[in-house]
């Protein structure tokens, strides 16, 4: 653990140093450049750009949460009981659609820019939270909820003293698929003009620079691959303080 | 908790309102209010709405009346969900067909310039219908078979509508019209690279799955090496198999004759493989742990080889599992086959990207509609097929 | 016959098995008894090899069972477990014909063997030859269990808790129909169990096992009668002039004369003949045989049998 502890530390300093002074990098991009292109992405700070993008990962998903665990909420309420089928089906066709194509048609309605990332963001990210927040409110033990039941527990009293801290794991599960999911997808966001490391990437791309490619690659997947972890690990603290490690879903 | 209300809710009078139908039809009833079809004198400049009323000639316009009330009217009623399945069915495709009637009638005569796209109000109307269809769908509980032949029958409609022509003067149609081979080429791109980088997945993912069940020490750093691999984002991925591939095509013999370059098809293969990988081994390793231990047991007092099984107790069991991965794999491989398009492979993507260059949101329809059905139908045929083999065993 | 001699199992530092030596006769019933973690089931599964033994050997009528290849050798065995291990994705009939597809009998011996084993074991094999395991009662899937354990003729049939998930009324029923197949087929059987009751009920030979150690076998009388350790003493209980009358049947003890009363039946057990006299306060009771009164049976004597043997 403790050696898996520092590794994650160094990969973060390291990434950090990159983000701060990226052209003291660049002597491992050089041999990936042809005919003198530039080494270091230029066109932008590359600083700029991962703050942006993680500001627009973050509040997409804070905006996601709020609102799945909201909706999940009330469909597993006796008030919202009748809505509780069709959301599972819609969170279900739901995530049939590809991001790109969520994406591609939130541009008719916002245009160009940041808006259209956000919203696909946003609606691309719901699914998860909410198909986790309902497993982990419909999954719980009987017995637990009987109980609960038993003692005089109104049904709010039940919702937070017993049912959403045993779903919590599930829930954190369902946001860090979807940050991940977010934070690859922002990059495609850069096909509609938001301010994201995706511009990197592509910039790349059309330039057949591979250098550019790596460098929003590697920014993106490094951050991805520290968000997925640090997020595990708190749900695994959380799994073991309530011993139910069996029940986490994906 | 939630059967037992649904039962009580069910034995009042079938008079009462639906609490779901009344949002529905909220939506609706928007719907209606908003612009029908959107006109534009070419397919770049913006549009103007045209509300239902003077998007049809009067007949079509009554009618189409008729049809969201009476299908408002058993929204908002408690009545048989297979009624609110039927009507909701009859007011989609009147919605559809209607659609390409106002594209012909807002059309001016001889006019090739001018396009007709659907509105927000249709979408609005769409999207609430769509809801009460598939709230009526769940409610029913359709076996797998059954669920098939609804998707079937949904697509054989969809087939001869377009066949009949009456969306012809529609501008997703024009945009099509105009470049109906390249289309048909896309699509065969598409669907080579969807079920192509699937196929190869399964090939070599399931029995890598199998060695990671066997040798329980390899299993951790391979999963998680996957894992890191599914994080990588999608564009980034494409990109950064270009230079290895170009590599290869210039310097492997006979690599480059059977199609490996740097851009198109290949480093888009490889990078959709890639993806697949996880879901499948991970879920062939979950299967094969998870067959009971009793039964394992059995098979091993009753002198079966490691081989028997194998194959005829470990994989069976294993199989639903497995299948849902791949469903995972496959429906998520026909989104991401969009992305191919950025380093030149192809797809549907292409469309897309061209749209969004251009701004002609209908282009991007052209490339997003076939890509999100196609997922959404092989989501449901495997969904279906899941369940078949899953029921076998368990008690019904 | 079944001969193990000095069988061993380690596992790491711990032995599970600690040199155990026995023999059980053909035809015989062996129950092996134990708490949990006394090495029962490590031992009986090192017959069939699914546990290869440390050191030590095991015989099958005098040949070496690592002669031959572990599958060949688990195919001639019958293996049945608790819980079952019905495959649930195959039909009954199939499940039922898994030895004899493995050893490559033709499809109709198969279907045959199936139908018949189904009669056997009072299941129809019209309606259940192709239902699946979870359509069926544990009952049911128990039969199926043993059916299939049996399906290729085998000499020997070792058995792993095979009752322990039945309910009391089932289990019995299960128990008698164990006894009947075994005498009918002479069948060589390993049982192992931890409920001394089923052990002193279905055994033959008894063997007592706690911590790897063979402690006691012998005959249900003997291992009553002289608990060889205070450890089997306790397994046997309190109540051992009872599980002694359990042993004999009514028949054993049957002298000329009346007496009043409902009759009991020849095959019940003493200790349910005893047990009658004292519900209803009878010095004796008349016993039958196939309707017709053959004799009756007394207190004393039942009391006389239910001391400990000199």
């Amino acid at each position: 653990m403790s050696i898996g502890l520092v590794i994650r530390l160094l990969v973060l300093a390291l990434l950090v140093a990159f983000l701060v002074s990226p052209e003291s990098f660049a002597f491992v991009f050089e041999p990936l450049t042809k005919n003198n292109q530039p080494v270091i992405y230029n066109q932008g700070s590359l600083l700029d750009l991962t703050l942006n993008h993680l500001l627009i990962v973050a509040i997409a998903t804070a905006l996601a949460t709020t609102v799945a665990v909201g909706l999940a909420i009330l469909v597993t309420r006796p008030f919202g009981a009748e809505f509780l089928p069709l959301s599972r089906s819609l969170a279900n066709v739901g995530q049939t659609f590809p991001p790109v194509a969520v994406l591609a048609l939130a541009v008719p309605m916002l245009g160009f820019g940041t808006a259209p990332t956000l919203v696909a963001l946003f609606l691309y990210g719901l699914l998860p939270i909410f198909e986790n927040t309902l497993t982990g409110l419909t999954g719980l033990p009987p017995t637990v909820t009987e109980a609960a039941r038993g003692m005089g527990m109104t049904g709010r009293q039940r919702l937070v003293r017993v049912e959403l801290p045993l779903a919590l794991p599930v829930i954190l599960a369902g946001i860090r698929l979807s940050t991940v999911i977010s934070l690859a997808t922002a990059t495609i966001g850069s096909t509609v003009a938001a301010r994201t490391l995706g511009e990197v990437i592509i910039a790349g791309l059309l330039s057949s620079n591979t250098a550019f490619v790596l460098q929003g690659g590697l920014i993106v997947g490094t951050l991805a691959v520290l968000i997925y972890d640090g997020l595990s690990a708190i749900e695994r603290a959380l799994t073991r303080r309530t011993g139910q490690g069996a029940r986490a879903n994906a | 908790m939630t059967t037992a209300d649904i039962t009580s809710q069910s034995r009042t009078a079938w008079l009462a309102f639906d609490k779901l139908g009344v949002l529905i039809a909220l939506i609706a009833a928007a719907g209606v209010f908003l612009p029908f079809a959107v006109y534009r004198a070419n397919r770049i400049v913006l549009g103007e709405g045209v509300l239902i009323s003077s998007a049809l000639n009067a007949p079509w316009a009554i009618l189409l009346g008729l049809v969201l009330l009476v299908g408002v009217g058993m929204m908002l009623l408690r009545v048989n969900p297979l009624a609110k399945l039927g009507v909701g069915f009859v007011v989609l495709a009147t919605l559809f067909v209607l659609i390409g009637q106002s594209a012909t009638f807002l059309t001016p005569p001889d006019n090739t310039f001018s396009r007709v796209s659907p509105g927000a109000g249709f979408w609005l109307l769409t999207f609430a219908f769509a809801l009460m269809v598939t709230d009526a769908l769940t409610r029913l509980k359709f076996g797998p078979w059954q669920r098939i032949g609804i998707l079937a029958a949904v697509g054989v409609a969809m087939a001869a509508l377009l066949w009949s022509g009456a969306w012809n003067d529609l501008s997703i149609l024009k945009e099509f019209a105009t470049r109906a081979p390249a289309f048909w080429a896309e699509a065969r791109t598409h669907l080579l690279l969807a079920f192509g980088s699937v196929a190869i997945a399964i090939f070599a993912g399931v029995p890598l799955g199998i060695l990671l069940y066997r040798v329980k020490p390899l299993r951790a750093a391979v999963l998680n090496t996957l894992n890191i691999v599914q994080t990588i984002p999608s564009i980034a991925l494409f990109g950064l198999l270009i230079a290895p591939l170009a590599w290869v095509a210039a310097n492997v013999p006979g690599a480059a004759a059977i199609g490996i370059s740097g851009i198109g098809v290949a480093p888009a293969m490889v990078a959709l493989f890639a993806y697949s990988l996880l879901p499948i081994v991970s879920n062939t390793v979950v299967g094969l742990v998870n067959v009971p231990e009793a039964a394992n047991d059995a098979a091993r007092g009753m002198g079966m080889t490691n081989r028997q099984r194998l194959f005829s107790v470990e994989l069976p069991l294993a199989f639903p599992v497995i299948l849902t991965g791949i469903r995972i794999v496959l429906v998520q491989n026909i989104g991401l086959a969009t992305i191919a398009a950025l380093i030149g492979g192809g797809g549907f993507g292409v469309f897309v990207f061209q749209g969004i260059g251009q701004t002609a949101m209908d282009l991007v329809l052209l490339g997003a509609v076939p890509t999100v059905a196609l997922a959404f139908a092989a989501a449901v045929v495997l969904d279906a097929f899941v369940e078949m083999v899953s029921t076998r065993e368990r008690a019904q | 016959m079944i001969e193990i001699q000095e069988l061993t199992k380690v596992y790491g530092e711990t032995t599970v098995v600690d040199r155990v030596s026995l023999t059980i006769g053909a035809g015989e019933l062996c129950a092996i008894v134990g708490t949990s973690g006394s090495g029962k089931t490590t031992l009986m599964r090192m017959v069939n090899r699914l546990v290869e033994p440390t050191s030590g050997t095991v015989l099958i009528d005098g040949q070496d069972t690592r002669e031959v290849p572990a599958y060949e050798l688990r195919r001639r065995i019958g293996y049945a477990i608790q819980g079952h291990g019905l495959f649930p994705h195959r039909t009954v009939g199939q499940n039922i014909g898994t030895v004899p597809h493995l050893l490559g009998w033709d499809k109709s011996r198969i279907a045959n063997r199936v139908d018949e084993l189904l009669s056997l074991f009072q299941l129809d094999p019209g309606q259940f030859r192709d239902r699946m395991p979870n359509e069926l009662s544990g009952g049911q899937q128990q039969r199926v269990g043993v059916a299939r354990a049996l399906a290729a003729e085998p000499n020997i049939l070792l058995m792993d808790e095979p009752f322990g998930a039945l309910d009391p009324v089932i289990r019995s029923k299960a128990q008698d129909d164990l006894l009947a197949i075994q005498k009918r087929f002479k069948t060589t059987v390993v049982l192992v169990t931890h409920d001394m009751e089923e052990a002193i009920h279905l055994g033959s030979r008894i063997a007592v096992m706690d911590g790897g150690k063979l402690l006691q076998y012998a005959a249900p009388e003997e291992i009553i009668a002289n608990p060889a350790t205070d450890f089997v003493a306790e397994l046997i209980g309190g109540d051992r002039p009872f599980r002694m009358l359990s042993l004999a049947k009514v028949l054993s003890l049957v002298e000329p004369g009346e007496a009043a009363g409902d009759p009991i039946s020849a095959g019940a057990s003493l200790r349910e003949a005893y047990a009658e006299c004292l519900w209803t306060g009878r010095e004796a009771l008349p016993v039958i045989e196939d309707g017709k009164l053959i004799g009756r049976i007394s207190r004393n004597e039942l009391a006389k049998c239910a001391a400990r043997p000199s």
